[in-house]
């Protein structure tokens, strides 16, 4: 049976989806990515799905579900380069992935990784707050 | 002459259709067919001449029952004329005229075809007078259904137009700008139904993928009321737009339009600004840019740009 396989890319896990996902891949990934999480503790996990055409509810769960154990398993979801019809379609279905997080192609998912262990090493807990500090210090300049 | 009626109106189409031409062609000159610029004299005579040609032969073989399929041609003809009338933006009397205006010529052409019936023979007289009643409704008949079905398929024309315009108008309300490198605004102008939501919804979408953006705001400004309904669509665009991996800030909520949505419980699950500007500024920080104050420059004077 076809595999899909995980990369491990420093403190992460690179999965290309690159076929048409149907059900028994989409579980076997996630045994699979559970796995290597589990073995190397990696600290995130990014999915891109750029060639992934046509989604239905089972695999926007399935998604859904690789975010909830990667973080049991203290690794962030990140899935990358969704297309603007398959985020339509999942929308439309009722899955907005809340539990996972976005971003539009692979470097910046990496870079969205990156940010979070690099915050873990400082002791921060790393969490999405990006217009912090910073908006303030704009708000002042312009009153 | 004891013919039948369409015998003779055909008769006596065919014996003046020269006349009957000229005279539908001054009249409805007369009544301002060119006056508008829409349509060229030439082009009206070869419409017209066309017209009465497919008539008489309608006439000839067969009745004048307009639905009869000898008047095929005739209607096919009526509705290209009324279409491209129709597009032109012709009024709708201009377009009915075309076909009424061609009354007049056909009475006074059967009326001279029954004078010279009757200058023939003198026993004629009576009964080309009893006639002249009956052809008189045939050709008013014919006349109204062919005038009918112009100002149906004219109708149908202008619908047409209108549906594309309101197609145009919904593409055209959604521009994606953008604000700065990997800064999207989605200024939204009028009322947002499903069928304008999935349009903006792909439209930003696509943009976002096009130009690599990692925020996009949603102005609202020109949205004058936001229901549930729109206040579900704006959320399943943010959503989408998250899924695609860039971040939503909702704009220009007006303070009346924030009470209406506080008062039906709407909750709108995003960043939310007053203003575009609030939202670009929170925009700026979050890609790292910030906006610094810098000496003035003049614009160039009008002459020298």
């Amino acid at each position: 049976m076809d595999r899909i396989p995980v990369l491990k890319l420093g403190d992460a896990l690179l999965v290309t989806v690159q076929v048409d996902m149907h059900d028994r891949l989409a579980a076997a990934l996630e045994e699979d990515l559970t796995g290597r999480i589990a073995a190397t503790g990696a600290k995130g996990v990014l999915i891109d799905i750029s060639s992934l055409e046509i989604v239905d509810s089972f695999i926007g769960r399935m998604l859904d579900t690789i975010a909830a154990v990667s973080r049991m398993l203290d690794a962030d979801t990140v899935v990358v380069g969704m297309r603007p019809a398959v985020a339509i379609t999942l929308v439309e279905l009722g899955l907005e992935l809340r539990g996972v997080r976005t971003a539009l192609n692979v470097e910046r998912g990496m870079a969205l990784i990156g940010r979070r262990s690099d915050a873990g090493r400082g002791g921060d807990d790393g969490g999405g707050d990006r217009d912090g500090p910073a908006a303030e210090d704009i708000d002042d300049d312009g009153g | 002459m004891a013919q039948n009626g369409s015998g003779s109106v055909a008769q006596a189409v065919a014996a003046h259709q020269d006349e009957i031409f000229s005279e539908w062609l001054a009249l409805q000159m007369e009544s301002g067919a060119l006056r508008s610029g829409r349509i060229k004299e030439a082009e009206l005579r070869t419409q017209c001449r066309a017209f009465l040609e497919v008539l008489r032969e309608g006439l000839a073989e067969g009745g004048t029952d307009a639905d009869a399929p000898v008047f095929g041609r005739a209607k096919e003809m009526l509705t290209e004329v009324s279409r491209s009338r129709g597009m032109q933006g012709f009024t709708p009397t201009e377009t009915a005229a075309f076909v009424f205006s061609l009354k007049r010529p056909m009475f006074n052409a059967l009326n001279r075809a029954i004078e010279a019936a009757a200058s023939e023979g003198g026993g004629a007289v009576r009964a080309a007078s009893a006639a002249t009643a009956r052809y008189t409704w045939d050709v008013t008949l014919l006349l109204d259904q062919l005038g009918l079905h112009t100002m149906e398929v004219f109708l149908k024309t202008r619908e047409e137009v209108i549906a594309r315009q309101g197609r145009e108008i919904s593409e055209l309300s959604t521009p994606v700008v953008k604000l700065w490198d990997g800064v999207l605004a989605l200024p939204l102008i009028g009322t947002l139904d499903s069928e304008r939501t999935q349009v903006v919804m792909e439209n930003l979408l696509q943009t976002i993928v096009d130009q690599s953006a990692e925020i996009a705001i949603i102005d609202i400004t020109g949205v004058p009321t936001v229901d549930t309904l729109t206040a579900q669509h704006l959320l399943k665009t943010v959503a989408a737009a998250r899924l695609m991996g860039a971040d939503c800030i909702v704009s220009g909520i007006r303070p009346q339009i924030a009470q209406t949505m506080v008062h039906l419980g709407v909750e709108l699950d995003v960043t939310s600004k007053a203003t575009l500007a609030d939202a670009f500024r929170v925009a700026l920080t979050r890609i790292g840019r910030a906006v610094v104050k810098a000496p003035r420059v003049e614009a160039p004077a009008a002459g020298r740009r």
